[in-house]
Formats: structure tokens, C-alpha cells, sequence
């Protein structure tokens, strides 16, 4: 079947491989090439080629016409259930309402489901098409190096040469350099441009909004409460600054947990001074990369942030444990109010949350 | 016929205005080489494509905004929520717009998959070579839309502004921060403001909608455009060299099957997103910086720097007023920054080992190259430690470990275990060079045992076919050119002079250490210690079960390779 | 020759003998694992009768660790003043009567009866006070407040026993479990008395209506249908990473593989 005179030798063909029948997956089919051109002794590819070849380079019909027949009844099988997957699609769009939860899973259930036959059926569909339709073809095309050839080469740097020089861009150095300094600060414009953004940061990471008197309230419910109310050893709870409830950007630095403890089972580094009645509180901003630090484990007394597993140790001042974490968590100074209510004695004594290069 | 002739027409009218005949019929001849994993790309490609189609949905429907809002929607266990605009209209796309759920999903689901394909199409283009020159730059393309990539994934998920996500974007601010003297100039730049202010969620959508997906358009046409130009690589095999490209043409036979796969990519797509619930965001609820969930984590092509930052031990230098944390600092920039330098540095630095500067065209067998297949396990090894960590506290859930062991174990892993992946894989290597040199030699075994006349039992085998001795394609990786002298006296040539002149001469020995295969006339290997190693009636009784005359003492190599059984 | 044993050789036979071994697997590992959970106890009636029942299964059942009087012993801890509901919470969620010392007590079918469960809540409940099982009224979700609940959870719960209630890891092989199985009373139990590593949250800081509002949260979310599909065990991106991966690129790389796969010899082709 070979043109005897095709180039690049290819051989003639073997005979068929004996033994089993063994199906390869992904490796092509042996040879049963035909060159792309007829006339391939210049060994060029088929772009920018003289006339083109005049046999015929496709066979028309595929070897095997019943089975090519049987796999166009599958194909076309295929294809029409394509086409009632996409009216069904269609009509589940109209029919199927939403707004609640177990509508939207029927809506997304049917959907889905004649989406997704629309596309298999055409899937499978093109694939049997083109594998048992289509007559089965092995062509070779030949690559041309990458590299020009040298009078192509030569061609073109002559060209940027004599370009360059019409240019006067090499032997006229002010011309050169003004159209560089003309250049920078252009390019640095753009940037300048993003100054506004937003705020230089100033002190703000240093502070947070609680003061002396603030009351801490429980996350969620919103109220104040008392040392008689956070009573049992072993509580932990989420609070945040009195009035701050609907601040995202206060909370975000302040919020905070306090944690009653049995007595004496506090101690240095944890400053007993700003406990009350055994009641630690520090903040929940993890001071690795800001997570709330917020798993209290009654037994061990060890505080996790759940991001990266920093281990503070609760009755030693969140002394850092285990984890990334560089420093222990900053404890919030309380005292009471008048009327019993726990409130901040003054706000934290160091910057709280992640690490910056300006805290120090 | 009227279509006939109505084709002929257009295409007429075309060419009048665009000299499109030859252009198009090079590209309707151009060969395409046929491959499974010559499909990997695709994947990517589609569903790249089926993101910019169900993107462009949502948009239709998503607000980005950060402002507060009290949710009254169909979702009624969250009636009367606090949430901002983003969530909510998130919660909206979700129950109260037809197929919003859907669309939302498979566009979920395709950027993962987009990610999945990249980083397998990526890990083939490596183990197969197919970097080499002249394809080095869409490799370093491919790095940059695998980064472009893991960004827009980021951001893309972070827009709902949920709690899982919200939390992502904390972790962002907190590593921003630690950036030394502008750390907290580019969070407050970010964010405008303290964090979680009312600008990002806009500014991210921006970037996810357009900035980003405009240049992975621009760049993903690049990728498509050098490809095209430069031609496929191909697989090694009968009638395959490095100046030919062996498959079937474009037309029709490469558009049928790339559209079959498009449509296998968005069936997979659109089963996934039925079936296969993701990023339920009404359970996660809506960003408060006051609360978290066990178990979060970023989306997985996040995964490898939320290991990193498990992982680093709590170091930081306070000095002189300043807080330089390399405990944030060193996981977020170095194992990644390693990674992808060294991915985007590897055919420079293999070019330079090997000193290979010719065109490649067809791709190696990974196990044809051992040192670089060895090196690319060593490296997945090393992301794989990662990844794994970044999961640690749901690993330690589900698989009973102690927490802190997980990352203790992780800690030693991430040296030990590419080590370990290096020696253990140059190893396999060579052994199935050595598989393969056996089958060269020997032939393939039958199954069928013939006993001798002294008794013994022997395999028949047969020799390979023309197409399995090309499969199997004895080629391999270059030493250095000659120059490379042994002895003392001679000058070196320029290349492997002085210290580093001698790195790279030890380097090219260590990754072109491969089995050695001589060809001996039409037989491979060990022709004449072959004749050794059998008596010689043994020789003649397997070779005449084969069907083959004799074999000439002398030789030796006779009754291998070149006659096929079957003729 | 039949059907099936003339195709026993094609190359599709392996992976179909493969996939049938798995769903045996599954259907045999799903029948024999999965738990229940007996019914909380109905309200309580305390008598003298019940508490000397509730002594003699103390007796014989716990005494062993928590020693004779309750006071504890170097395996276990006091029981003195943790009130009826502790124990009723460890024993209704199978915990107690604990199988063998460990880092933490796994959920698992109880071993005693209601009744019984009953009766030495009650006797522990009467050797010195301390929280009482909840009523029926005290636990009952109608009229709560569930978005209330989702910003408690999410404040409080979520980051040990992550945001469905599908649990997490602790420290030092704890793990906060997950609350699929837990009954409105037992969630009660376990907020009011703080059992193992979980805090305390009384009633005094956080309400009944606060707790009833947590435990529609629980009960509501995790009998939500899943709109999308499966769930995935709604742990997040680890499971829908695994799945992405082994489901999505697997499909996608066996569709290719069919796609250039080579054809199949015949004799007639």
C-alpha cells in the first residue's frame, strides 16, 4: 500500500502482529501511513507547497460498512437522546420551581440530570463517530526546524540593522536617554495613582477599641454579664466591646474569651491582677495570622486556634505551647463595674493579633 | 448540489478578504498525534471555557458589595441574619434563581478541575520532556497561568463572603501583614482600611472577572497559538521520529474528537455539579471575624501554603522596635517560591547539564530519563507533604492520629521523604530500563514451555514487533559531548572549567546515569555474552522452536531482534 | 460456552470483576456499621425507690473507676456535684460505662437501659446537687430563634465541632464529635455539664433560650437536605479536593484514554 518512492523510508508493512489480540490503550495504531504529499522528495511539509497533491489523501468511506452502520444507528441513538435531554432541560427550567430548600434540590436534580445526558449523548455520540465511522487514518507530516535558515536570518538582522540606524536611535545618545528619562516616571504613575486605596495604617494595629468601663457582652445575645453568672469552672465564652455589636472592624481586633477557673489553678505569667474571681480574659485574634484562637479544652486548660493548631496555655497566660504561633495571646485587663458587671479595666497592653514589623 | 455550491461561495467571499486558502488548509491538514495524555491540556482548556460560560451567569446575578443587609429569602434558617449584600445575593443565586445552584456548582467544580488538569498536565509535559526546546516557553506560560490560576481560584471563592472563606481571606491579611516595613501599608491598601473593611470584596470581584481572566485569556492564546505553531510532540513509536508528526489531520478527525471531549468535560462538569455537592455556603454561614469552624481549609490548590504555614515552627526576631515573623514570612514565600523557581528554571538548567541544545520533538518515557523523573517525585513528594498537612486536623479526625504527631511526622516527612522518593524512583528507572532492555534482548514471553532434550524446561518467547521495539525506543538522554576527559593532561573545554565547569560535569554524569544499551547489528545488548551464558544445544532448540535456523556460534546475536515470528 | 464466560478474557472483565468486589464490600461494611442511639430520657420522677435502684447499678457498673462513693479514683474522675445531667448525658450517648480508658469516650450504642440511665443520673443527681436532666419543655425547639442559634454556634461551637456539627480534631487523640446523633436533651446535657474537654456553658451565660436556640440550629441544619447533591460529609474543600481529583480528573483522563484509544483489531476490518 506504500508508494515505494515516498520518502523518509518508511518500510513496507509487516505482516500483522501474531498471538493474542491485545488492545493498547493510548499507543496509535501501526502504521498504515500514507505521506501527506505526493511529490515528497523536498521533504517539505504541506504549507506554502507548489500546486496541491492530486490523489486523494482521506479514504472516503470507512473499511467495514456494516459495522459502520451499526455504529450509526448507536451514534444517531445517542444524538436524539441529546436532544430530549435539552427539551427536558428546558422544561425543568419552566416547570420546576425554586425558594426552598427542597425545591431547589428537585430543580437541581433535574437540571443537572438532563444536562448532563445532553452533553454525555454528545459525547459518546462524536466519539463513536469518529472512531468506528470514520474510516480509521494514519497520516505523517514532516516538521521543518524551528531554526530559520541562515539567509533568512541574515535577511532579517540586516533589516533591524539598517532599520535601526535609519532610526538614529544608536548614534544620537540624547535622543536615547531624554526618551528613557521620559519613560520612568510614566511608568511609575500608574502606581502613584493606587496611593489612595486606603489608609495609611498610622497606629491603628496597636490599639483596639476597648477602654476602661467597657462592658464585655456575650456574642450573640448581646448582654453584659456578671462573675455571679460565669460561675461554673471549666465556662468559656465569646465577648465583645459594649456597643461595638455591629462593628466588624472593632470586633475584628477586640473580640475576646474569658474562661473561669477553679481557684489557684491561675498563675504567673498570667497577671492575676486583671483576673476576676478566677475569670481570665484574652483576646481571640491568634497572634500567627488572625484566626480566632477559639478552642478551649476544659480538661488540659489549652487553648487551639484551629487554622494552624497554636496550643496556648490558658492558666499560664496563653503561654504558646505547640504551633506557629510567636507570642501568647494578649490578656484583657477586667475588673467590674458598680454593678457587678464584667468590664475591661483598660484596653490590652500590647497589639493584638499577627505580627507586623511596626510593633515591636 | 446547492450546498456545493453555497460553500464555495462563502468560501470564496472569505478568501477574497482574508487570503485564507492556504492559511486554512494547513490548518485543516495539520497532523495531530494521538495520545491520552495529549488530552490533559484540554481538560484544562474546556474547563476554562465552561468557567468563563457559567461565570458569566453568576455575574448576572451576584452583587459585590460589602454592605449590611438582613436576609429575608428562601432560605429561611437564615431569616433575619445579618449578612453583607455578597452573601446574600449569593444565598439568592443558590434558592431563588433557576439553575442558579447548578451554575454555581459546576463553576465551583470547574475550577477545581481546571487546577486538578493543570497541575497533571503539567507533571506529563515534565515527565515526558516535552519542556525542552523549543517549547520553553510555554512551559514558563504554564507556570504563570498555574499561579494566575491558584489566585483567581482564591479569589473567586472568596467573594460569597462566607465564614469559610472569610477566614481564607483573615489568613491573607495576617500573612500580608508580616511583610517587613510595607506589610501593613499593602493590608490597609487592600482592605482599605482594617481588616475586613468594605472594599475587598469589590476589588477582588474586579480582579476575578476581568483583570485576571483577560490575561489567562491572552496567555492561554499564547500557550494555544505556540503549540500550534511548533507542532504536538509525539510519542515515541514505529514510523515516529524527531522530524515527523504521525496522526490523523484536524479536519475532521482532531475537531471531532477535541468536541467530544469538550462535551465529555462539561458532561463530567454538569454530573459533578448535580450530584456532588460544593461550597455550601448557607451552612457556613456569613463572615463575622469572631467566629470560626474546625476544619477549614482553603480549596485544594490552596492546600500546599496552608500546610506551610501548619507546619513552620513559631520563629520570629523582634529588633529594635521590629517584628520580623518568619514563622509567616518563610512558609508563605519559600516552598513555593522554590517550587515554581525551579520548575521555571529546569529546562535552562537541564540544557545546561546535558548540554542537549538540539530541537525535541518526541517525548521520552519517563523512565528513559531517570534523574528527572526521579527529581519530579522528589518535588510532587515535596508538595504532597504540604498538601497533606494543610488537611492535618481533618486527617487527625478521620484517621485517629494524634494532631500534633501529624505535624511533628510533617516536620521530618518534608525532608526525608523527597530523599527517600528520589533514590526509591532513579531506582525504579533504571530497573525498567532494565525490564526493557530484557524484552530488546530476550523477546516477550509466551506463556508456552517447551522442555529439552537434556530435560529442562524453558519459556519460548518472541521477539517484539517493529511497533514494540520502537514503543519502547532505546533512546536516551546524551553525556556530554566529547571533550569530557579523563585524564589529567588535557585541558577541559570551556564548558566544565573550573569549580563550576566541574559541578556540571559531575551533574551530567549523575542525570545521564542511565542502563546502557548497545546496538550490535540487529540485536540489542549483550549479543556475544549472550552465546556465553547457554550451551549451545539449548541455544539451537529455542531457536528452532521459533522457527529460526541455528544460530552461528560466532556471533551470537543471530536469532534476536530482526526476524518478526509471525512471517 | 456462555455469555459471560466468553468475555471472561476482554480487558473490561478485570475492571468489572474489580467494581463488583467494592460494592460488596461497601454494602456488606454499611450493613454492619451504624449506630443508634437510644431516646432521651422522659421527664424525670425522682424517688427513693428510683435512687436505690440508681445505687445498685452505680454499684456494679461504675464503682470500679469512680470508686465506691463517687469520689473518684486515679481512673476516673469525682462524680460528686455533676448532677443528673452529666450522667445522663455519658450514659444515654453510650459513653459510660466506658469500654477502656482512652484519650476520649467514643459515642456508641448505650448500655444501659432508659430506665436504668435514669436511675443513676438520678442517684449520682442526689449525692450533692448539681445540674438536673432538662425537661422535655426545657428542650423543645418550637418557637426558638434559629438565626440566634447559627450566630451562637458559629461564636462558640463551631470552631471544635465545625460549622454542620461534623466534628473536629482536638488535641492529643480528643476530638470534639460529631453531633449527627445527639438528641436535643443530650445536647442540652452536654452545653449545661461540659462533659470531657468541652467547657462549661451554664445557664446563666448561656440561656435556656439561648441553648433551646443552639439546639434548633443543630437539629434544623443537619436534617436540611442537601440541595447540591451528596454531601460529601459537609467537611469542606478536603473532601470536595479528594473527589475533584479521584472522581473528576479519573473520569475525565478514562474518557480520554477511550477517545485515542487504539482500535481493536478484527478480523474482518
Amino acid at each position: 500500500m506504500s508508494d515505494p518512492s515516498a520518502p523518509q523510508g518508511l518500510p513496507d508493512e509487516p505482516a500483522e502482529p501474531p498471538a493474542a489480540r491485545h488492545r493498547v490503550i493510548g499507543t496509535p495504531p501501526p502504521a498504515q501511513a500514507r505521506t501527506l504529499l505526493g511529490d515528497g522528495a523536498s521533504g517539505e511539509t504541506g504549507a506554502g507547497d507548489g500546486s496541491p497533491p492530486m490523489r486523494r489523501e482521506l479514504p472516503a468511506d470507512p473499511s467495514n460498512p456494516v459495522k459502520a452502520k451499526r455504529a450509526e444507528r448507536v451514534v444517531a441513538l445517542c444524538f436524539i437522546l441529546s436532544m430530549l435531554a435539552s427539551i427536558g432541560f428546558i422544561a425543568a427550567y419552566v416547570g420546576l420551581e425554586v425558594h426552598s430548600v427542597d425545591a431547589v434540590l428537585r430543580s437541581n436534580l433535574a437540571l443537572g440530570v438532563s444536562m448532563s445526558v445532553a452533553f454525555l449523548g454528545l459525547a459518546v455520540g462524536a466519539t463513536v463517530w469518529v472512531r468506528r465511522i470514520m474510516p480509521t487514518v494514519e497520516l505523517t507530516e514532516e516538521r521543518h526546524p524551528m531554526r530559520s535558515s541562515p539567509e533568512d536570518r541574515a535577511a532579517f538582522a540586516e533589516t533591524f540593522q539598517e532599520g535601526a540606524e535609519a532610526s538614529q536611535f544608536v548614534k544620537r545618545p540624547l535622543l536615547r536617554r531624554t526618551l528613557i528619562a521620559a519613560t520612568v516616571p510614566l511608568a511609575v504613575a500608574p502606581l502613584v495613582l493606587l496611593r489612595d486605596m486606603g489608609p495609611l495604617p498610622g497606629t491603628t494595629l496597636r490599639h483596639t477599641v476597648w477602654r476602661k468601663g467597657l462592658r464585655l457582652l456575650t456574642y450573640g445575645a448581646n448582654t453584659p454579664i456578671t462573675s455571679a453568672e460565669f460561675s461554673s469552672a471549666g465556662g468559656m465564652i465569646t465577648v465583645i466591646p459594649d456597643g461595638y455589636q455591629d462593628d466588624p472592624e472593632a470586633l475584628a481586633q477586640a473580640t475576646a474569651i474569658i474562661i473561669k477557673f477553679q481557684p489557684g489553678v491561675l498563675q504567673p505569667p498570667t497577671v492575676l491582677n486583671w483576673t476576676v474571681d478566677n475569670i481570665v480574659c484574652y483576646s481571640k485574634i491568634c497572634t500567627h495570622v488572625g484566626c480566632p484562637a477559639a478552642l478551649y479544652e476544659q480538661t488540659t486548660h489549652h487553648i487551639l486556634c484551629p487554622c494552624h493548631q497554636s496550643t496556648f496555655d490558658a492558666p499560664r497566660g496563653a503561654t504558646v505551647l505547640f504551633g506557629p504561633a510567636p507570642r501568647p495571646l494578649p490578656q484583657l485587663p477586667l475588673t467590674t463595674d458598680s454593678q457587678g458587671y464584667l468590664v475591661a479595666a483598660s484596653d490590652f497592653h500590647e497589639p493584638v493579633g499577627p505580627s507586623f514589623w511596626e510593633r515591636g | 448540489m446547492s450546498i456545493d455550491r453555497a460553500l464555495r461561495e462563502i468560501g470564496g467571499e472569505l478568501d477574497d478578504r482574508f487570503h485564507a486558502a492556504r492559511g486554512f488548509r494547513v490548518l485543516f491538514r495539520k497532523i495531530f498525534p494521538d495520545h491520552w495524555s495529549f488530552l490533559l491540556g484540554e481538560i484544562a482548556l474546556y474547563s476554562f471555557i465552561i468557567l468563563l460560560l457559567t461565570g458569566t451567569f453568576l455575574t448576572l446575578f451576584f452583587q459585590p458589595s460589602m454592605t449590611e443587609v438582613v436576609y429575608h429569602g428562601s432560605y429561611t434558617h437564615l431569616d433575619g441574619v445579618k449578612m453583607s449584600q455578597a452573601y446574600a445575593s449569593t444565598l439568592n443565586i443558590s434558592f431563588d434563581v433557576r439553575g442558579g445552584l447548578l451554575m454555581r456548582q459546576i463553576h465551583h467544580w470547574a475550577a477545581d478541575l481546571f487546577m486538578a488538569a493543570i497541575f497533571a498536565h503539567m507533571l506529563r509535559i515534565f515527565f515526558t520532556g516535552a519542556y525542552r526546546k523549543p517549547r520553553e516557553t510555554n512551559w514558563l506560560i504554564g507556570i504563570v497561568l498555574l499561579t494566575l490560576g491558584m489566585l483567581e481560584g482564591l479569589f473567586g471563592y472568596s467573594l460569597p463572603d462566607d465564614l469559610l472563606s472569610g477566614t481564607g481571606l483573615r489568613i491573607t491579611e495576617g500573612v500580608l501583614l508580616s511583610v517587613p516595613v510595607v506589610g501593613t501599608y499593602l493590608t490597609f491598601f487592600l482592605f482599605g482600611g482594617p481588616f475586613p473593611g468594605n472594599d475587598i470584596i469589590p476589588r477582588l470581584y474586579v480582579i476575578h472577572v476581568l483583570l485576571i481572566p483577560a490575561l489567562m485569556l491572552a496567555l492561554i492564546t499564547a500557550h494555544l497559538f505556540f503549540m500550534f505553531h511548533q507542532k504536538h510532540t509525539q510519542m515515541p513509536g514505529k514510523g515516529r521520529t524527531n522530524t515527523n508528526v504521525v496522526g490523523a489531520p484536524t479536519y475532521p478527525y482532531f475537531m471531532a474528537k477535541t468536541g467530544a471531549f469538550f462535551f465529555f468535560t462539561f458532561a463530567a462538569l454538569a454530573l459533578a455539579g448535580t450530584f456532588a455537592q460544593i461550597n455550601p455556603i448557607w451552612l457556613y454561614g456569613p463572615y463575622t471575624p469572631v467566629g470560626i469552624s474546625a476544619g477549614s481549609q482553603p480549596d485544594f490548590y490552596m492546600g500546599f501554603l496552608e500546610g506551610t504555614l501548619r507546619m513552620f515552627p513559631s520563629w520570629t526576631w523582634d529588633l529594635a522596635g521590629h517584628t520580623v515573623p518568619w514563622n509567616v514570612l518563610i512558609p508563605a514565600l519559600v516552598p513555593l517560591g522554590l517550587l515554581f523557581t525551579g520548575a521555571a528554571l529546569w529546562p535552562m538548567l537541564e540544557r545546561w547539564i546535558t548540554g542537549d541544545k538540539s530541537e525535541h520533538h518526541l517525548n521520552d518515557r519517563p523512565r528513559n530519563a531517570p534523574t528527572r523523573t526521579a527529581i519530579g517525585l522528589a518535588a510532587i513528594t515535596f508538595y504532597g507533604v504540604f498538601w497533606l498537612e494543610g488537611a492535618n486536623d481533618v486527617i487527625a479526625d478521620h484517621l485517629d492520629i494524634s494532631l500534633y504527631v501529624t505535624t511533628e511526622i510533617a516536620r521530618y516527612a518534608i525532608f526525608i521523604a523527597p530523599v527517600v522518593a528520589y533514590i526509591v524512583t532513579k531506582r525504579i528507572c533504571l530497573g525498567l530500563q532494565r525490564k526493557d532492555l530484557h524484552l530488546l534482548e530476550h523477546g516477550v514471553e509466551t506463556g508456552i514451555i517447551r522442555q529439552l532434550p537434556s530435560g529442562e524446561f524453558v519459556e519460548q518467547t518472541r521477539p517484539l514487533t517493529e511497533e514494540e521495539v520502537a514503543a519502547l525506543d532505546v533512546r536516551r538522554p546524551p553525556a556530554l559531548p566529547a571533550g569530557a576527559s579523563a585524564r589529567e593532561q588535557e585541558v577541559p573545554p570551556p564548558g566544565l572549567r573550573g569549580g563550576l565547569g566541574r559541578a556540571r560535569l559531575r551533574l551530567n554524569k549523575v542525570v545521564t546515569e542511565t542502563v546502557p544499551v548497545e546496538e550490535h547489528g540487529d540485536g540489542y545488548g549483550h549479543g556475544n555474552g549472550h552465546g556465553n551464558g547457554h550451551p549451545a544445544a539449548e541455544r539451537a532448540a529455542v531457536a528452532s522452536s521459533r522457527g529460526e535456523g541455528v544460530p552461528d556460534d560466532a556471533d551470537g546475536s543471530a536469532g534476536h531482534g530482526g526476524a518478526p515470528a509471525g512471517s | 460456552m456462555s455469555w459471560i464466560t466468553a468475555r471472561r478474557r476482554r480487558p473490561v472483565a478485570g475492571y468489572a470483576v474489580v467494581l463488583l468486589g467494592l460494592i460488596l464490600v461497601g454494602a456488606v461494611y454499611a450493613t454492619i456499621t451504624g449506630s443508634g442511639n437510644s431516646a432521651a430520657a422522659t421527664a424525670p420522677t425522682t424517688s427513693a425507690a428510683q435512687i436505690a435502684r440508681g445505687q445498685q447499678i452505680f454499684d456494679q457498673t461504675c464503682a470500679t473507676c469512680h470508686g465506691l462513693q463517687a469520689q473518684g479514683t486515679p481512673a476516673a474522675p469525682s462524680l460528686i456535684g455533676v448532677g443528673s445531667a452529666a450522667v445522663d448525658f455519658q450514659v444515654s450517648t453510650g459513653r459510660m460505662p466506658a469500654k477502656a480508658l482512652g484519650a476520649e469516650q467514643d459515642e456508641a450504642p448505650p448500655k444501659l437501659t432508659p430506665q436504668q440511665t435514669r436511675d443513676v443520673a438520678q442517684y449520682i443527681g442526689s449525692l450533692a446537687g448539681g445540674p438536673a436532666i432538662p425537661t422535655p419543655a426545657e428542650v423543645s425547639t418550637s418557637g426558638a430563634n434559629v438565626a440566634l442559634g447559627q450566630e451562637l454556634f458559629t461564636a462558640d461551637c463551631a470552631q471544635c465541632h465545625n460549622f454542620d456539627g461534623a466534628g473536629g480534631a482536638l488535641t492529643y487523640g480528643k476530638y470534639a464529635p460529631a453531633l449527627t446523633n445527639a438528641t436535643p436533651t443530650q445536647i442540652y446535657e452536654a452545653m449545661l455539664t461540659g462533659p470531657e474537654a468541652m467547657p462549661v456553658f451554664n445557664n446563666t451565660t448561656i440561656t435556656p433560650n439561648e441553648k433551646r436556640d443552639i439546639i434548633a440550629y443543630v437539629t434544623d441544619t443537619r436534617t436540611t437536605p442537601n440541595p447540591g447533591g451528596f454531601s460529601l460529609g459537609r467537611v469542606g474543600p478536603v473532601t470536595e479536593g479528594l473527589v475533584g481529583f479521584l472522581g473528576l480528573l479519573f473520569f475525565m483522563v478514562l474518557a480520554a484514554m477511550w477517545i485515542t484509544a487504539k482500535h481493536r483489531k478484527t478480523t474482518d476490518e
